[in-house]
């Protein structure tokens, strides 16, 4: 691939607990998993690096615990890192970790170039607001002051979703968990993010309802163009969206590749168990 | 009709405090300060220590103009405190030097210095009495004869006894975490605004003024099930403590130098609370912690009460508003909660007539999306 | 024990460390300072933070005016005049034009102020914020990144559910395109005389413990949306029993004998001098006598 990524992630650590004299050292790590047994430390994500492309999906696989979700949170800027570098593609911040820019700015970034989905839709949505206000909000934070605008837009979008539009003044907290999801896919979108993250949004969702909404994501995917990383537990679903894939397990990236690739012909001992027992 | 805002303020209220004054006086009677002093001990000790500013005879004074009211009394001492400047900080003041007339520990049976019931009314019965209709100074004066007799023929000790605090029993039995001695000035949150998260002297501060009734019922709430703490009383005294600030000149400081300024009344409560923490090993550990309460003059309830709220204060990973520091803070303190309340006593109208304004223009659909 | 109160009621200390605060507040246009907002001898949510700010910066040659819900001779208004009065010595005036210091409750006068006024507002709550989130914490945050989004939010859904925004009094206001601020519950009448105003504006909160100021030839915006744009209260066709004002903020009321609704200015100064202006110099007089 010769197109520059839209994130591009270096060396990115996130540890629970202060390390200790067992546990300090980055090389020789005493670890049970991702968890020091002398101190409590988890090291939840070790040295992670990688790539967003233009268009693309990647996705994140691994077990609960992997760090997968964690990443996420920090990319997000949800959560601190302990330290590493992210740089996105934007012309002003050009050269500039993200994680070290202030709040203020991070808080740009996460309006006008990222979307996020949660698992739960209590984390992306006001559940007591209007589902046409809830994305709304998005488009207000990215600096929009036009009401037939916004409006014109979040119909777009909820019609996109398969939200029935006489319910769009329906507060989220009257509908279903699949319904809340795709309220929350629609907010991601609203600002056109060039980014998109999504985590683990079909989990505890029925199946039904999960392949209407992998299905969504999918088409949005090819229609917009936007960049996604997904992270899921379940191979099924990487399967179906990823051109690209990640495998984590305690928090280190132990296989990546093309999701083919990964599915067809699996190195790591942890991979081959997962895509088995896949079948 | 007429010109409503005609001059009629000045008047209205003049007439209006003439009243109040005639109210205060129609009964013709005259309490005396010393009266409400020595007889009215609860109300002064409670205005005190709302109000946080130490002085029995002011206390007597406020409780006297605000004829008995605690909330406007409370409010008198602290706009009197106002004016006052504050040049000095005494001190820290150590409580295990404090002259005890009362202490009691809930945890055991016996305790090292042995308890002390002394004056409460934990055991008396809740019954009238009406011999009070009729008390006579000879009567009484012939009862405080008798009492001290009785007085005599109980033998002191031979020496001053030292009452250690309950919890360095525990402390040397390692139940208790032993701290090295925090000497960071605390901040004063009647020069300082309150930031937050805050400190947890800027938390005992506020509680430690707060109202008793709030407070109270804030500890209570805690206790029944909307807070996750449940002490046991290590420790309550009540007795007077001596204060002492620095030479204002000095540069060296030593002990001998600093200046006796005078001895306060204080009910101190030490709760114990369990709680769930890390040994070296990274196994769960249960220990006790402190949970703290201190009040002007004797005011128990209000103290223990205190001492929940510290420690629910101290964890607040919960979601129990007695567990949020802003929620109970910001809400207990006597002069801020009844001046708010009270405001909705001004008039209105101006923000009405706006509210009113904004629903008949939504009636009427003036503003139509125009796009 | 009998102690004669301080100037101004404070000790000096406290006036400088509010003085402080109020700089603070002037150089940062909109934003909330805290500040150790002093016990007074009226009650909190009675206009302590005005009158903090008042006492702090009155000096004995100041003239002072006192105003609440736009009556010169409201009681809280005449409470307040009269503490101040008595601890300084200073002149009172109704006259807006006179006053050098006008504390104000809920209302900007109708005669634009000048640049030698100081208006100090007395504020119940000052953040803006407060609806979208309870948090203290959570709201500085939430200024200090820029994230209005909840404000506005807030303005959408009202245009959602009733085809227009229905705030009140309060609505909300940009500072110097940085700070959104509550500009206090006056009326959105007056929204727009904060903007570019010729005098230095003061808002004291004594029970939330914040000042917070408009310095003079601010810009000022009421937040609303491109195609919504914002509106004042509508007086339209109407116009004072008393004085026949039009353009201002009106009061209405029932008249007793007719049970019709009249109108009346609510700034009762500013009535008076027009009512004042249509008489001859003996009426004038006996006008004047009848209401002093």
């Amino acid at each position: 691939m010769h197109e520059e990524p839209v994130l591009q992630v270096r060396n990115l650590r996130k540890q629970f607990g202060p390390g200790c004299r067992e546990c300090g050292q980055m090389d020789n790590r005493q670890l049970e998993k991702n968890y020091c047994t002398n101190c409590g430390t988890v090291y939840a994500c070790q040295d992670i690096s990688l790539d967003l492309y233009p268009g693309e999906i990647l996705g994140i696989v691994g077990e609960s615990g992997s760090g997968k979700s964690t990443l996420m949170q920090c990319l997000y800027f949800d959560a601190e890192v302990s330290s590493g570098e992210a740089y996105i593609k934007d012309p002003k911040l050009e050269g500039k970790n993200v994680f070290d820019l202030s709040s203020q700015q991070k808080r740009y970034i996460r309006n006008h170039s990222y979307g996020m989905v949660y698992q739960n839709p209590v984390h992306g949505l006001k559940m007591n607001f209007s589902s046409v206000g809830n994305i709304a909000e998005k488009q207000i934070a990215a600096g929009n002051r036009n009401v037939a605008d916004m409006e014109a837009t979040s119909k777009k979008l909820l019609e996109s979703v398969h939200i029935p539009l006489h319910r769009m003044k329906e507060e989220p907290q009257n509908f279903s968990g699949g319904m809340q999801q795709r309220v929350q896919i629609a907010k991601a979108l609203s600002n056109n993010p060039p980014v998109l993250f999504l985590d683990e949004v079909t989990t505890g969702l029925d199946l039904s309802v999960q392949a209407n909404v992998l299905d969504l994501i999918k088409t949005i995917q090819r229609e917009l163009g936007i960049s996604m990383l997904v992270v899921s537990h379940d191979l099924a679903v990487i399967r179906m969206l990823a051109d690209r894939t990640v495998v984590m397990l305690n928090g280190a990236i132990i296989e990546e590749g093309l999701t083919d690739q990964i599915l067809e012909d699996p190195q790591h001992e942890y991979t081959q168990q997962l895509v088995y027992s896949l079948l | 009709m007429g010109y409503v805002p005609v001059k009629g303020g000045t008047e209205a209220i003049e007439a209006s405090i003439k009243r109040l004054k005639y109210e205060r006086l129609k009964g013709q009677e005259i309490i005396a300060i010393n009266t409400i002093r020595s007889t009215m001990r609860g109300m002064v000790d409670q205005v005190m220590s709302e109000s946080s500013l130490y002085s029995p005879y002011l206390a007597a004074l406020s409780i006297k103009q605000a004829e008995g009211s605690m909330e406007e009394a409370v409010f008198l001492m602290r706009a009197h405190r106002s004016t006052l400047p504050r040049n000095y900080y005494s001190q820290t003041v150590e409580a295990e030097t404090m002259l005890v007339e009362r202490r009691i520990s809930a945890s055991f049976k016996d305790i090292p210095g042995g308890q002390l019931l002394g004056p409460t009314y934990d055991y008396t019965h809740r019954l009238l009495d009406f011999n009070l209709i009729e008390e006579n100074p000879t009567e009484n004066q012939q009862w405080l004869q008798n009492y001290k007799q009785e007085l005599q023929h109980i033998e002191p000790f031979k020496e001053l006894k030292y009452f250690p605090k309950v919890v360095e029993h525990l402390r040397e039995e390692g139940l208790f975490e032993v701290y090295e001695a925090d000497n960071t000035p605390p901040i004063d949150i009647t020069k300082q605004n309150l930031d937050f998260p805050t400190s947890r002297s800027a938390r005992l501060q506020v509680l430690t003024r707060g109202q008793t009734g709030a407070v109270t019922s804030l500890g209570y709430a805690s206790l029944r099930g909307y807070g996750q703490v449940h002490p046991t009383v290590g420790e309550v005294r009540v007795g007077s403590v001596p204060i002492y600030v620095e030479h204002p000149n000095e540069v060296e400081h030593g002990a001998e130098d600093e200046f006796y300024i005078g001895e306060i009344k204080v009910t101190e409560v030490e709760s114990f609370v369990p709680v769930k923490v890390k040994n070296e090993n990274n196994e769960d550990e249960l220990e006790f912690e402190i949970g703290y309460g201190i009040c002007y003059g004797q005011n128990e309830t209000k103290a223990i009460a205190m001492s929940i709220l510290d420690q629910c204060l101290e964890h607040t990973n919960s979601d129990f508003p007695t567990h949020d520091e802003e929620f109970v803070l910001l809400h207990i303190d006597s002069v801020e909660s009844t001046g708010f309340i009270s405001h909705l006593k001004l008039p209105h109208y101006v923000t009405f007539q706006s509210k009113l304004d904004s629903i008949r223009q939504v009636k009427k659909g003036v503003q139509k999306n125009e796009s | 024990m009998k102690a004669e109160t301080h100037f101004a009621f404070f000790d000096e200390g406290s006036k400088k460390e509010i003085r402080r605060a109020i700089m603070k507040a002037v150089a940062i246009p909109g934003y909330q300072v805290p500040f150790a907002s002093r016990e007074m001898p009226i009650a909190r949510g009675w206009g302590t933070g005005g009158l903090q700010i008042t006492l702090s910066i009155i000096g004995k040659s100041d003239v002072l005016k006192v105003i609440d819900q736009g009556a010169d001779e409201s009681v809280n208004a005449v409470s307040i005049k009269k503490l101040v009065h008595e601890t300084t010595g200073v002149e009172l005036t109704d006259r807006t034009e006179d006053a050098d210091i006008i504390q104000s409750r809920h209302r900007i006068p109708e005669i634009a102020l000048t640049k030698e006024q100081i208006i100090v507002l007395q504020v119940p709550t000052p953040e803006p914020l407060r609806g979208v989130e309870a948090r203290e914490y959570i709201t500085k945050r939430m200024h200090s990144e820029y994230d209005y989004s909840g404000a506005w939010l807030i303005l959408f859904e009202q245009i959602m559910k009733y085809g227009k925004t229905a705030t009140a009094a309060d609505h909300p206001v940009y500072v110097n395109h940085r700070y959104v601020m509550a500009p206090s519950p006056i009326p959105r009448f007056d929204n727009p005389k904060i903007h570019q105003s010729d005098a230095l504006i003061l808002l004291g909160a004594g029970r939330e413990k914040k000042i917070y100021a408009v310095p003079p030839y601010t810009n000022v915006e009421s937040l609303a949306f491109d195609d919504y744009p914002f509106t004042v209260e509508s007086f339209e066709g109407m116009h004072c029993h008393l004085c026949s004002g039009a353009d201002v903020f009106l009061d209405e009321l029932i008249d007793h004998t007719t049970g019709e609704t009249i109108y009346q200015c609510n700034d009762t100064s500013y009535c008076m001098e027009r009512m004042n202006e249509n008489v001859n110099e003996k009426e004038k007089a006996e006008v004047e006598g009848s209401y002093a």
